[in-house]
């Protein structure tokens, strides 16, 4: 098996969306690639006690998504890479973001309120984004 | 989709006491569905409708689309485990396979045999031994035997410890998994079921509270905290379930089924805890409301 699921019960977040982002995630890192399988429905029931619909649903939507195939009988692969084309833009990005913190630090912000500032301000440009 | 269990103006009553009353409830098929609330909700009352151990008093139950114990093919239809898992004390765990096969006209024999092996229980001994992870899996294995398309399993988890409960909770998600079943299980703990279940029934005070695919009460239901304001200026369509204040700060849980784009509040998701106490909590409130009133 390429990669195995947990279940955070503290997260808040649904276990459906919990495996989609586990996956996600394992993508973006280059840990799953184009052709492996994922662990199937049974095996993921069976270890960590959850209903199958929800691993269904979560490989489904992931599907959706175009980054796996289901094949019947079989299983479920991995389709498509979601690394490669952001990795140099995230490079200089978080370079920038380095820049950003370190200002921040410099102003006496402590983590905390640079965490609170971060999440208001992407918050509240994504609302903008919408309206 | 077919539905596994409909009640409609279900309600059960023991002498002067309304152990279930209002049931109103389109559970559809092929759903693992929580049954939660404290004791003496209505949890066991609403079951042993659903099974046809009792009948109701008002209203009607219909399961897989008749009325439940109608006959003996609708017997085979549903699986039923009652509360702690009873089984015979002094019957040994290969005679109650064989009771189960007398029993059963869909027995399943090789499924229960695979069943009770992986299970690791000695096929002499006698269920009065059996500890009670082992009594419950006994249980779990003569009502999936019997191959029903519905499983009604009352607090099934209820007295094992934290192991038991996750093997038991396993076994239960894979016969799940091979056979296609629905589910009805009962517990008055949220996290027993949290990730057994997608589908909720929250009962407080012999009533139906919330119902509905977690999914869905989970994406529908939020915590909004803000500046302090009258929850009675929110846009339509936010119902309040709950709202607290101090001096400056308003939080509220509302259910709607549109975004919340107003940026003066912080928007956060529920987890299934918060959202079930926070309904139990209203009824309650609303229980112990008119003999408030009497008492001004």
């Amino acid at each position: 098996m390429v990669i195995e699921f947990h279940l955070d019960g503290q997260s808040g977040i649904s276990p459906y969306q919990q495996i989609v982002t586990q996956v996600r995630h394992a993508l973006r890192l280059g840990l799953l690639r184009e052709g492996d399988q994922l662990p199937t429905v049974k095996d993921v029931v069976s270890r960590l006690a959850i209903n199958p619909n929800t691993v269904s649903k979560a490989y489904r939507e992931l599907e959706h998504a175009g980054l796996v195939t289901a094949r019947a009988g079989v299983g479920t692969f991995v389709t498509a890479t979601m690394s490669d084309d952001t990795l140099a833009a995230q490079r200089s990005l978080r370079a920038g973001l380095e820049r950003w913190l370190a200002k921040a630090r410099r102003s006496g912000l402590d983590e905390e309120t640079i965490e609170a500032l971060f999440q208001s301000t992407v918050r509240s440009s994504a609302v903008q984004d919408i309206a | 989709m077919s539905t596994a269990v409909r009640a409609r103006d279900l309600g059960k009553r023991f002498g002067r006491r309304w152990a279930l009353s209002d049931c109103n409830l389109e559970v559809p098929a092929g759903r693992v569905v929580g049954l939660v609330g404290p004791n003496g909700a209505g949890k066991s009352t609403l079951l042993n409708l659903a099974v046809g151990v009792l009948t109701p008093t008002t209203g009607s139950v219909e399961v897989l689309g008749s009325r439940p114990g109608a006959g003996p093919e609708q017997l085979a239809r549903v699986g039923f485990v009652a509360q702690d898992s009873p089984t015979y004390g002094a019957l040994s765990v290969e005679d109650h396979l064989r009771l189960g096969a007398r029993l059963n006209p869909g027995w399943d024999e090789s499924l229960a045999q695979a069943r009770i092996a992986r299970i690791g229980l000695d096929l002499h001994q006698r269920a009065g031994r059996l500890s009670g992870g082992q009594r419950a899996q006994l249980a779990l294995t003569l009502a999936v035997a019997k191959r029903p398309e519905l499983l009604l399993l009352d607090e099934p988890v209820a007295s094992l410890d934290p192991l038991a409960r996750r093997e038991f909770m396993q076994e239960l998600m894979e016969a799940v998994a091979e056979h296609e079943l629905s589910v009805v299980l009962s517990s008055h703990l949220v996290s027993d079921l949290e990730r057994a279940c997608d589908h909720l029934i929250v009962l407080g005070e012999s009533r139906v509270q919330v119902a509905g695919d977690i999914d869905d009460l989970l994406a529908t239901h939020h915590r909004l905290t803000g500046p302090r304001r009258d929850p009675a200026d929110l846009p339509a369509g936010q119902q309040v379930i709950s709202a607290s204040h101090t001096d400056r700060q308003t939080t509220l849980l509302v259910r709607t089924e549109s975004p919340v784009h107003d940026p003066s509040w912080t928007v956060s998701s529920l987890d299934l805890e918060d959202l079930v106490l926070t309904y139990l909590r209203n009824a309650s409130k609303q229980a112990s409301a008119p003999t408030l009133e009497v008492l001004r």
